[in-house]
């Protein structure tokens, strides 16, 4: 049993377990490499992970049919997948993201404004220092995935 | 000048609450060495060579009273009593301790200040012409524009992990003196043929140790779409700018790797699902920003009276005169003058001020410039709105505190990062080589009639003392364990911008002030009627001055 942040609050996932990146196929109920993904017929319902480098531009076809787009930090400073979660999301991803590996609990809020819901550290222990970062800010001045509108257009 | 609403402050004073938080979770063993790393460098706390090193921000330049006087006391209460102007226009403190980190930012948000986003790889303090608004030759003021650009950057959940650190300078006037070329992204007000005024984009300009020209990416983008445009620029770079190597990691690789015209079409498919979205500016936002950048009270004053009696002052005493020729420039309204403060007497750090300086400074600022002052990216002060009739009372008092160097865009009027005296990244030592320079130029008439010369001093690769733009470049290398110092001649930072050529190999720290000697006299011998350093430099070439500089020293 995994566990991760889920909306904001400690949860188990059961539903889908980790890559399994030298199997040819992905195994049935884990999440898919890339590779793995694309090479499935049939992507109704299924899980994918990405890596830094390799965008977000193969599952724009597939956008509803993804249950879960993983995207994986390997070291917490490579900061493309928050331009990948916050793509995803504008391009009309509506199912859960969720970022897996070696982000850290700071990272939190600005990874849930670019539309991350689920946050899985690779060390466990991290989750409660996670959850406490969730929202250190009451506001911000741009546009993001949790505020569409820009604080100038809000400003009162 | 722009103030906080409760928006403004809400953030800034969490943002003490989350570095404090932080801060103790390091301490206690809860945050490694390299992951308190990132967040402390957004922050603006580097781990210096002797003690922690703490860059705060001065957005776009601009400094009130109050917030001198309280970096006055900071620098007093935390510090060794004395602040550094930096070429970003920022303030750094040199000795601050780790622990008192948090208390000190505490403080600057007691007076709308911080030190958000001042290093680290992220978007950094936007920078600007430090005569902003009171200069002749400006087409619109750019300070509404830098601060919707601040709000705009600060706290950016998606580019706050950037391949790199990203630098946006601004430039509204006819002539550029916010350096817009060697910048990540250079952002320049410009009217089209209809006659409306609008923004033509550069992007990739930098320095470093490949020092780049930026490439313009859209000759003109309608204001309302300058922060859609400014995003696409950086997801595309955020995606592709390369991580597995940190010196090829600015945008200007990546520009130039692509090529800016496939740059230009990658930067184009993310700005077209961003336009005419909610970040697109509404016209209450820009009117907003621009209403806190209003001309002051300014006195309705018989400008030709003025400027008689100057002249008569000045005839009377030729140490006033040359003050006024030299530190002061043109305001845009009759009567006044915006007056330059040299942070370049010798025998101190370029840019060094004390807490002392800075409380006359806050003192200056209310008595003679509507309570305001800039610092510059020359690392200069700047009273941008001052009476002509009240010029000779400033002097005398300035003169008083040793701020009357009237040396401002003369040889001696160097730029020069701090060095290995305080940085840790740096192959030599910067300030001794300057003060060695401004020890052997200290005749003034000497000096101005060597016109105006830009000598810019880095101490390594890193470039923080522009010697890549400065007509004369210093840089410090390290030799085989030994600080060695490589110059380059014919750089310029003006709207022809053009990078210094080497001129050959490097020279020890004692040999440096009889370089820049026959450097000089080369151009003393050669020059023809008016001609500037750079311009006889560009007639001629580097040729002459190799000779003479290596003939007897080599």
């Amino acid at each position: 049993m995994q566990a991760l942040i889920k909306d904001g609050k400690s949860a188990t996932c059961d539903r889908w377990a980790p890559v399994q990146a030298e199997a040819e196929q992905a195994p049935a109920g884990h999440i898919a490499t890339l590779s793995q993904w694309q090479a499935l017929a049939d992507k109704r319902d299924s899980a994918v992970q990405i890596e830094p480098g390799e965008g977000i531009e193969p599952l724009l076809e597939h956008l509803d049919a993804l249950e879960l787009v993983a995207v994986s930090f390997p070291v917490f400073t490579d900061g493309r997948g928050f331009s990948y979660g916050r793509e995803l999301r504008e391009r009309g991803y509506r199912g859960e993201l969720r970022a897996v590996g070696h982000f850290l609990p700071d990272q939190v809020y600005y990874l849930r404004r670019c539309g991350f819901d689920a946050f899985q550290f690779a060390d466990e222990s991290r989750l409660e220092e996670g959850l406490r970062q969730y929202q250190v800010f009451s506001d911000a001045y741009q546009a993001s995935i949790d505020q569409p509108l820009p604080l100038f257009r809000r400003r009162a | 000048m722009y103030v906080y609403d409760h928006y403004d402050q809400r953030l800034i004073d969490e943002r003490v609450a989350q570095f404090r938080e932080q801060t103790q979770r390091y301490l206690a063993g809860g945050l490694s060495e390299a992951e308190y790393l990132p967040l402390r460098l957004q922050n603006g706390l580097y781990v210096q060579r002797l003690a922690p090193m703490l860059r705060i921000a001065v957005p776009y330049g601009l400094l009130n009273s109050t917030q001198l006087r309280k970096l006055a006391h900071i620098t007093r209460h935390y510090d060794k009593g004395y602040a550094h102007v930096s070429t970003r226009q920022n303030i750094q403190l040199n000795w601050p301790e780790l622990e008192e980190v948090p208390d000190i930012l505490a403080e600057l948000a007691s007076v709308q200040m911080h030190a958000i986003q001042t290093s680290g790889n992220c978007i950094r303090n936007t920078t600007t012409d430090q005569f902003a608004g009171v200069a002749r030759d400006e087409r619109e003021d750019p300070r509404p524009w830098c601060e919707i650009i601040r709000q705009w950057s600060t706290f950016h959940p998606e580019f706050a992990f950037l391949p790199r650190k990203f630098k946006i300078a601004v430039c509204a006037s006819e002539e550029d003196r916010a350096a817009i070329h060697s910048h990540d992204i250079g952002v320049e007000l410009v009217t089209n043929a209809q006659g409306e005024s609008g923004f033509r984009i550069l992007a990739g300009g930098g320095l470093g140790r490949t020092p780049v020209i930026g490439s313009v990416v859209w000759d003109w983008v309608e204001k309302r779409h300058l922060l859609t445009c400014l995003e696409a620029i950086l997801r595309v770079y955020n995606q592709h700018g390369r991580r597995d190597n940190k010196f090829k990691a600015r945008i200007k690789i990546l520009v130039k790797a692509m090529g800016i015209e496939a740059f230009r079409a990658a930067a184009e498919r993310e700005w077209a699902a961003l336009k005419d979205g909610p970040s697109t500016l509404t016209d209450e936002a820009i009117e907003h920003a621009k209403s806190f950048f209003t001309a002051p009270a300014y006195r309705s004053c018989d400008a030709a009276t003025s400027d008689a009696e100057l002249t008569a002052l000045c005839q009377a005493d030729p140490i006033f005169a040359r003050w006024v020729e030299h530190n002061t420039v043109a305001h845009k309204v009759p009567g006044y003058r915006a007056v330059s403060i040299s942070l370049k007497a010798t025998g101190y750090a370029p840019g060094d001020v004390t807490d002392g300086q800075l409380e006359l400074l806050a003192e200056l600022a209310d008595d003679y410039s509507f309570g305001e002052i800039r610092t510059t990216h020359q690392q200069n002060m700047v009273l941008a709105d001052v009476e002509i009739d009240a010029l000779r009372g400033l002097w005398q008092r300035l003169q008083q505190a040793g701020l009357a160097t009237p040396n401002i865009g003369t040889l001696t009027d160097l730029i020069c990062c701090p060095g290995g005296d305080y940085c840790s990244l740096a192959n030599a030592k910067s300030i001794p080589v300057a003060e060695a320079i401004q020890a052997r130029f200290d005749d003034l008439d000497y000096l101005y009639d060597l016109g105006p010369i830009e000598l810019n001093i880095s101490g390594c690769m890193n470039a923080c003392g522009h010697h890549h733009i400065g007509h004369i470049g210093v840089l410090g290398v390290d030799k085989k364990g030994a600080e060695f110092y490589q110059v380059s001649l014919g750089g310029s930072q003006s709207k022809d911008a053009s990078l210094g050529k080497i001129l050959g190999p490097s020279f020890s720290q004692e040999e440096m002030p009889d370089v820049i000697g026959r450097i000089i006299d080369t151009y003393v011998d050669l020059r023809q009627e008016e001609e500037t350093f750079l311009q006889t430099y560009n007639r001629v070439g580097i040729d002459p001055f190799k000779e003479r500089v290596y003939a007897s020293s080599h």
